[in-house]
């Protein structure tokens, strides 16, 4: 037993050795690490006394009690006799529906908290001639785009945060490209850099790393790895998407500078009610 | 006249006898009983991390400079409170492990109640709000780090709202109402994951834990049976002073962990991750590990989606973000009826896991698949580590995802009738 007392006396020192070491470094030296380790040190040097308290200086016989009884009929009943009162269903009902039209009218200021969708998310700021800057707002030419590189362009003037503006860049032998050819002179393919899925921004590009043997180029979404073919019009070739990601047409300009050629080839964004139109 | 304090409140509220009765409550003892204890612990140390994080951090999107880069508010400060406020980093990484150890604990004390039928007849309330409680702590963890700004925590925000797009008919509506506009939001969105996250879900929280506290004290602890134990009594340590003694114990060894590990391994590094913008992604991004299950249920989701009539009725999200979790929630807040179904009588002594075959092997089952489904959110990372091509891992959870479930059902079952019949 006095040993017992004697350790936890100890334990408890050391605890508060350590808790003053953390108030010292705190105002001294306000290191991480030491911060860390003198608190947790202290705390759980005091966790140990308590425990070695009441385990070993405390009594701990189990104690046996019988349960009591939850439930209490006499009372049950008391209680359905005092909530008993005339034509209980007529004010029943109509106490019902005011309750559900007071609930309506608590509820319906929630529907301030947004604009309603509109043409907002179908909406995009590419229109033809457009010009294509990157995110400093440099215009872009053709000679910046080269092959096997990864682009991000925005609409000239645009918000570049909104859903419609950011597209992906890539180049690509004219030759091998199968579909949409004339949305890309010189090769360079744009498609909108928001994934059809669940919205993410595509991050990746899977460019072939030798011709004969490699699998055709493809931009990815880091998120649920969506691929998507860039030489088959942005197809799902891969992952969970389920739409195609939408192409934006490219046309080379005085100075070879690039604009669009139009609008994207379909909605852009995650995919909803009226993801197709 | 000397009037001593239990004696000033006892003649003032009549204090005596409630506390006498709290001072004797009997809590039978089993390892695994502490499990929901370390939840609640757990809970205490984020609300006091938590607090002290609220007093910097400023929750907008209006931007800033942040050595040279325009970066948000939001990012800024949590960048400022990390490096500049003594303390603050110890803070924020042990708030963050908190939370991820907090749903470690209620996911553990889960299990313990399912498989020793802990649920059943009088305790079906405590477990429907206990279940309740995972659910939201894991929207709070969520809404937590999606705070900061970080590109983690835009990239998952990118995600909830092509989930909330993809529900059918409304989600347009929904998530327009959610952000105040189109994604990343109006600038009021910041201000409303805030408020939700420091008031409405803790708030909600902590009510939920007083109403669990509460019916566990009216039934009192289920126990395991054993000598002297039966349905009829309670046996175990009282509150004071052996029990007491020992919990507050375990609260200070929790707290003295989380911060241990606070200060010891780093953890969202959001200056490693950068501020967030639209057209910014990432490979190797990994949402807290209690979201793993719904990366994952994203991820393996074939390619479909249910058009008619040129309107995509169920976009694909649908599939993994909303009708998986509600499918798990939806068989985890049943499960008390569907096993009582035939009636029930007053359980208050546990069984072993082996006691009853059928539950059992069916909780092993829905473990397994949504155990697979978790697996399957870090393919990218497995493809790192092992090797196996990304698409091919896929293809092998798919079809793991259908067959281990039935196959595992079938094994507890067989196992646990053997383990029980040998005497």
């Amino acid at each position: 037993m006095r040993r017992a007392e004697n350790a936890v006396a100890a334990l408890l020192a050391l605890a508060s050795a350590s808790l003053v070491a953390f108030v010292v470094l705190l105002l001294v030296d306000p290191d991480t690490q030491w911060l860390g380790l003198t608190a947790a040190a202290g705390l759980a040097l005091i966790a140990a006394a308590l425990v070695l308290a009441g385990k070993r200086l405390v009594p701990h016989e189990p104690a046996v009690e019988p349960r009591p009884p939850l439930e209490d009929p006499e009372a049950r009943d008391a209680v359905q006799t005092r909530l008993r009162f005339p034509r209980r269903k007529l004010l029943l009902a109509s106490g019902g529906a005011a309750g559900a039209a007071l609930t309506a009218a608590v509820v319906a200021p929630v529907t301030a908290l947004g604009p309603a969708v509109g043409d907002s998310i179908v909406d995009t700021p590419w229109r033809r001639g457009r010009r294509l800057v990157d995110e400093h707002g440099t215009p872009l030419t053709a000679d910046d785009i080269a092959e096997g590189s990864f682009v991000t362009a925005f609409p000239d003037g645009a918000d570049k945060r909104e859903l419609g503006s950011p597209v992906v860049l890539v180049k690509d032998d004219p030759s091998r490209i199968r579909r949409r050819r004339e949305w890309a002179p010189e090769g360079i393919l744009a498609f909108s850099k928001i994934c059809t899925h669940a919205g993410c921004a595509i991050a990746l590009y899977r460019k072939p790393t030798y011709e004969p043997t490699s699998v055709p180029p493809a931009l990815a979404c880091p998120c649920h790895y969506s691929v998507f073919a860039t030489r088959e019009a942005g197809k799902v070739e891969a992952g969970p998407a389920g739409r195609p990601l939408s192409q934006l047409p490219i046309e080379i300009g005085p100075n070879r500078e690039l604009r669009a050629g139009g609008g994207f080839s379909g909605p852009i964004g995650p995919a909803w009610w009226s993801a197709r139109g | 006249m000397k009037v001593d304090p239990l004696t000033f409140v006892d003649q003032r509220v009549g204090a005596a006898r409630p506390v006498r009765k709290a001072l004797d409550y009997i809590f039978p003892d089993h390892w695994s009983f502490l499990l929901g204890e370390i939840a609640l612990y757990a809970f205490v140390v984020l609300i006091g991390t938590g607090t002290f994080l609220a007093f910097f951090f400023e929750p907008s999107s209006a931007t800033t400079t942040l050595d040279g880069e325009t970066v948000s508010h939001a990012y800024a400060s949590a960048i400022r409170l990390s490096f500049d406020v003594p303390v603050g980093l110890l803070m924020r990484q042990t708030h963050h492990w908190a939370a991820d150890v907090f749903l470690v604990a209620i996911v553990l004390h889960l299990l313990r109640v399912f498989f020793t039928g802990a649920f059943r007849r009088p305790r079906e309330l405590t477990y429907v709000s206990g279940v309740l409680l995972l659910g939201l702590a894991m929207l709070e963890g969520f809404l937590g780090y999606s705070l900061l700004d970080d590109l983690l925590s835009g990239m998952g925000l990118a995600i909830a709202y092509g989930v909330a797009m993809s529900i059918p008919l409304i989600g347009g509506d929904v998530s327009s109402l959610l952000w105040g506009g189109e994604f990343p939001g109006g600038p009021e969105f910041a201000s409303r994951l805030f408020i939700a996250h420091v008031f409405l879900l803790p708030a909600v929280m902590a009510t939920l834990i007083a109403g669990h506290l509460l019916t566990i004290v009216r039934t009192h602890h289920s126990q395991f049976p054993g000598p002297l134990r039966t349905n009829a009594n309670v046996v175990g340590l009282r509150t004071w002073p052996a029990y007491a003694l020992r919990s507050l114990g375990l609260l200070l060894a929790t707290a003295a962990i989380l911060i241990a590990l606070g200060g010891l391994i780093q953890v969202n590094p959001i200056w490693q991750w950068g501020p967030y913008e639209p057209y910014y992604g990432t490979n190797g991004a990994q949402p807290d590990w209690y979201l793993g299950w719904l990366i994952g249920a994203l991820r393996l989701m074939p390619p479909l989606e249910v058009v008619i009539a040129g309107k995509t009725v169920i976009p694909n999200p649908f599939f993994g973000g909303v009708l998986f979790p509600t499918a798990v929630f939806g068989f985890l807040f049943a499960w008390p009826w569907l096993e009582q179904r035939r009636g029930a009588t007053a359980h208050h002594l546990l069984d072993r896991p082996r006691d009853n075959p059928r539950r059992t092997a069916i909780g092993a089952a829905v473990f397994t698949f949504v155990s697979i489904v978790f697996l399957a959110g870090s393919a990218d990372r497995l493809f790192l580590s092992s090797g196996v091509p990304y698409e091919t891992q896929i293809w092998l959870f798919r079809i793991a995802v259908i067959v281990a479930p039935p196959l595992v059902y079938v094994v507890t079952r067989r196992a646990c009738r053997e383990l029980r019949d040998r005497v």
